[in-house]
């Protein structure tokens, strides 16, 4: 976990690090920015595929679902009159921000965030071309990612002070393999920006991209047994800010899934074929690699003649 | 050279003062045999070097006998060689044989039943020794392994040809490069008493000195030994040296005006010359030289260094026989490199010298042949000073475009992919599309209108979760530690984990060898099968040991580490079982006695 990183007092920002701040380059992980330690910014992913959440896999209601997540958030603004948090909306075929704390009138915060998500679900069936689709699809996961990612960098150029953000999935939803890749690559780039990712899984299997990305990241993953309980999950687990985690027990996974996905077919593979100039993975073996166009199995003497010959002038 | 095998003539004597019986020494790896000549003669010897503690050999000397004394723990055994070389090479295949019998052990020889006699050379003995040393764990289970009578020492290392090989192979790729400095160029030695200067030359310096100066390979080609020896050649050579250090041109134009020979070594180098025209011929023409005019010092008298003494009174004859230090390092430094062309690095200076000029010929025909460049030249000329008017306008060279289409590199076949995951089919979702999202609206209505339900959560549902929580966060505390990224096998004690590990390498090579010999056709598999199984027997109460022996809180995660180790010796012994059943019965045997 790296939030021993992130427990400094408010007296260390001062001139030192103002200075040393100005002049780093953007694509060093960043450290210790906040002003105080338990002030977080939490991106919520709620996912609202509504195939997942009209079918049978859904252990309850989506209306008891949301009521409890937004009892959460409230307490999360409860909590410190600094946070913020912001909700991200996962949905078939699009993602979208649906509520931001930070505009927006303090009394009526969730009428906001009811009314966005009906038009952001509204919108999301629009873009819905071809229906004849007679199975769970899984949500864009990838995209909400990458949008709670692109906010946490705005926040964190914003200016010296700002809360230390983390990123909390509430999934239920399978993985969709043909999103291993991009998956991936926001988890990375969350590692590299010391961002945890916690994920809540809500559905009946378990998630082995989330399992991952609470793994590489340093977060939290979390299959709640009794789901009427949620918000005493959230409460007690998803609602610690990073500072306190440094000294609090939270549940951790027994094992991780790291299977991997095929770039050609999407299947989940244990064992493979991997290029070696850009590490893709294959289930096959095949002659180019699709991905940077490396050849494989070059013979090694086509390689020294081509030398000799451009060593005469 | 030695191989596995040596047969010499010898003759054998017990004493040294025996006239000896003539006959055929022949020495494999693990013991020597000596047949006389005379078939009713009663010295046979076939003794085995396991035997053998020690040797001792006679010193060199032309009169003197080659003699070699094999010592047992009593007696020995002296023969008696035509010549030394013999007795060399017969030494030297003792000395290995002696020590490798000793690191091997009595029990090998006894079990081990060989399929052919070990062919092996001395430089794969030193392959393998050294690779013992250098792999600690390789030596362990080669200690436990062969030297315990389990696996003998082919199969041991038949599993690992490719390192061995990779070792001798990647030896032979790295050669060793030219020297960078100029070692003929060395002042003689000179004893001041007499009139005499001593010059040295090793093979390396005439490898250089044929690799710089062409016109003295040709020479070295053409005169020796036709018109004179080796000797002569180089003495004229490091004449002409001389004459050079001494910076006196007009003495060397007079000896090179009396001797033919010598003036070849005191006139500037034809062949290189006519090597560096070719060269620029062969430069580009759309090169720029006009631009570093400025920059050229070559053609400065004494490329534009201060040159003590300008002789510009010589005469026209004496030019021939100016040479200049820095030519000379200049083509040092181009020759190094350029690296070594040729492999011979012993050898006589013929070879050498004709190596180097076969190397220089093959090169001279590459380029003949290779007439393609010449055309490309010309092309790049044209292009490069084209004069439009002259030509017909050509289209610029283009390249269609190819963009990939990135939904190809993200979400290509995730309909074949996902008809292929084991839940959909389960779980076929029970409305359609535009049904499932009108249940999503309702339940958003319906929020917006009851509001948030009262309580939220009720409390027992609240204290299970609570409990459920504590639970799992105590229990797994203490057997996963605070870092997912940990091991079990960090928490163990350091002897435990490398016994462990051990075993572990140890039943791999076990089962390898097991798993090999079947189907069982041959009774040294046979063997083999059960010498393997008695051995994995052995492992199974110490990895029951093992796991008694930690403690209670982590010996569930030990079982599970050592569980698929058990498995896999369950599985060999089933069926080691199950096949001597089948050749039981199949050998006819009935119970019961039944005849």
């Amino acid at each position: 976990m790296n939030a021993k990183g992130f427990c400094h007092t408010t007296d260390k920002i001062g001139s030192t690090r103002k200075s040393v701040l100005k002049h780093k380059p953007s694509m060093t992980p960043v450290s210790s920015k906040q002003y105080a330690d338990d002030v977080s910014l939490l991106m919520v992913l709620l996912d609202t595929n509504p195939l997942f959440w009209s079918s049978t896999a859904a252990p309850l209601s989506f209306s008891k679902f949301l009521s409890q997540v937004i009892s959460f958030l409230n307490s999360i603004l409860l909590l410190n009159q600094l946070n913020q948090v912001m909700v991200i909306a996962t949905g078939l075929n699009s993602c979208d921000y649906v509520y931001d704390s930070s505009s927006g009138p303090t009394n009526q915060r969730v009428e906001t965030l009811l009314q966005k998500l009906q038009e952001f679900v509204v919108k999301d069936e629009e873009l819905n071309k071809d229906d004849s689709v007679d199975r769970i699809g899984s949500s864009l996961l990838s995209g909400s990612l990458s949008m709670a990612l692109c906010y946490i960098q705005r926040v964190f150029r914003s200016g010296l002070l700002h809360p230390q953000p983390r990123i909390l999935c509430m999934h239920g939803s399978q993985d969709g393999p043909g999103q291993y890749v991009a998956i991936m690559n926001s988890i990375f780039s969350a590692q590299r920006s010391m961002v945890p990712i916690d994920s809540c899984v809500i559905g009946s299997q378990h998630s082995a991209f989330l399992q991952q990305a609470s793994y590489i990241t340093g977060g939290v993953y979390l299959k709640p047994q009794q789901l009427d309980g949620l918000f005493q999950y959230l409460t007690t687990v998803f609602g610690t800010d990073l500072h306190s985690r440094s000294f609090l027990q939270l549940p951790k996974p027994v094992g991780v899934d790291f299977r991997a996905s095929c770039f050609c077919h999407k299947n989940t593979i244990d064992m493979g074929y991997i290029c070696s100039v850009c590490l893709s993975i294959f289930c096959k073996h095949h002659k180019k690699c699709s991905t940077c166009g490396s050849a494989f199995g070059q013979p090694q003497t086509s390689v020294s003649t081509s030398n000799q010959k451009r060593k005469a002038p | 050279m030695t191989d596995a095998q040596v047969v010499k003539r010898a003759k054998y004597k017990s004493s040294v003062k025996d006239p000896g019986v003539r006959g055929i020494l022949k020495m494999t790896r693990e013991r020597f045999v000596f047949m006389p000549n005379d078939p009713s003669s009663a010295m046979k010897l076939n003794v085995e070097f396991r035997l053998i503690k020690g040797h001792k050999s006679s010193k060199e000397g032309s009169n003197r006998p080659a003699l070699l004394n094999l010592t047992p723990d009593q007696g020995n055994y002296i023969f008696e060689f035509e010549n030394f070389s013999d007795r060399e090479l017969c030494r030297d295949f003792v000395a290995k044989a002696v020590t490798f019998s000793g690191e091997v052990g009595g029990p090998t020889s006894e079990k081990a039943v060989p399929l052919k006699d070990e062919q092996l050379s001395s430089a794969e003995m030193e392959r393998r020794i050294k690779l013992l040393q250098e792999d600690s764990e390789l030596q362990k289970l080669h200690k436990q392994l062969v030297i315990g009578g389990v696996l003998s020492e082919t199969e041991f290392w038949a599993t690992r040809k490719k390192l061995l090989d990779v070792n001798a192979s990647r030896k032979a790729k790295q050669r060793v490069g030219l020297k960078s400095e100029m070692i003929f160029n060395v002042k003689p030695s000179s004893d001041g008493q007499s009139n005499r200067v001593t010059f040295n030359l090793t093979p390396e310096m005439i490898h250089q000195i044929f690799a710089e100066k062409p016109a003295v390979q040709q020479a070295y080609l053409n005169f020796v030994p036709n018109k004179m020896t080796e000797k002569d050649f180089w003495t004229k050579y490091w004449r002409a040296q001389y004459l050079h250090s001494t910076k006196n041109i007009v003495a060397a134009a007079a000896e090179a005006a009396e001797d033919e020979e010598l003036a070849v070594f005191l006139k500037q180098d034809a062949i290189l010359a006519s090597e560096t025209r070719r060269k620029i011929r062969k430069v580009d023409p759309t090169l720029d030289m006009e631009a570093d005019e400025g920059d050229d010092y070559t053609h400065i008298p004494g490329h534009g260094l201060a040159s003590e003494d300008i002789k510009d009174e010589l005469e026209a004859q004496y030019e021939p026989y100016k040479r200049s230090f820095l030519q000379d390092i200049n083509r040092h430094a181009a020759v190094v490199l350029e690296g070594r062309t040729i492999d011979v690095e012993t050898g006589d200076t013929r070879s050498v010298a004709e190596a180097l000029a076969s190397s220089k010929r093959v090169e001279l025909a590459k380029e003949a042949s290779d007439g393609n460049a010449h055309q490309e030249r010309l092309d790049r000329v044209t292009r490069m000073a084209e004069i439009e008017d002259l030509q017909a306008p050509c289209d610029p060279p283009v390249a269609p475009l190819c963009i990939k289409d990135p939904r190809d590199y993200f979400d290509s076949q995730q309909v074949n992919a996902l008809n292929q995951l084991p839940g959909t089919r389960q779980m076929k979702s029970v409305l359609s599309t535009s049904e499932a999202y009108g249940s999503l609206r309702a339940y958003i209505s319906e929020i917006r209108t009851v509001g948030l339900s009262d309580p939220i959560v009720r409390p027992e549902v609240a204290f299970k979760v609570f409990n459920s929580l504590t639970q799992n966060i105590s229990s797994s505390k203490y057997q996963l530690g605070k870092n997912p990224h940990e091991s079990i096998l960090d928490t163990l004690p350091s002897v435990t984990k490398e016994e462990l590990l051990l075993h572990w390498t140890s039943i791999q090579e076990l089962l390898k060898h097991f798993w090999s010999s079947y189907p069982i056709t041959t009774s040294y598999l046979y063997t083999k099968v059960s010498r393997l199984r008695d051995a994995m027997s052995q492992i199974y109460p110490k990895l029951q040991e093992i796991k008694e022996s930690v403690q209670s809180d982590s010996r569930h995660q030990v079982s599970l580490l050592v569980q698929p180790m058990l498995q896999a010796l369950d599985a060999a012994f089933a069926h080691y079982e199950l096949e001597q059943q089948k050749r039981s019965a199949k050998s006819g045997e009935k119970p019961n006695g039944y005849v």
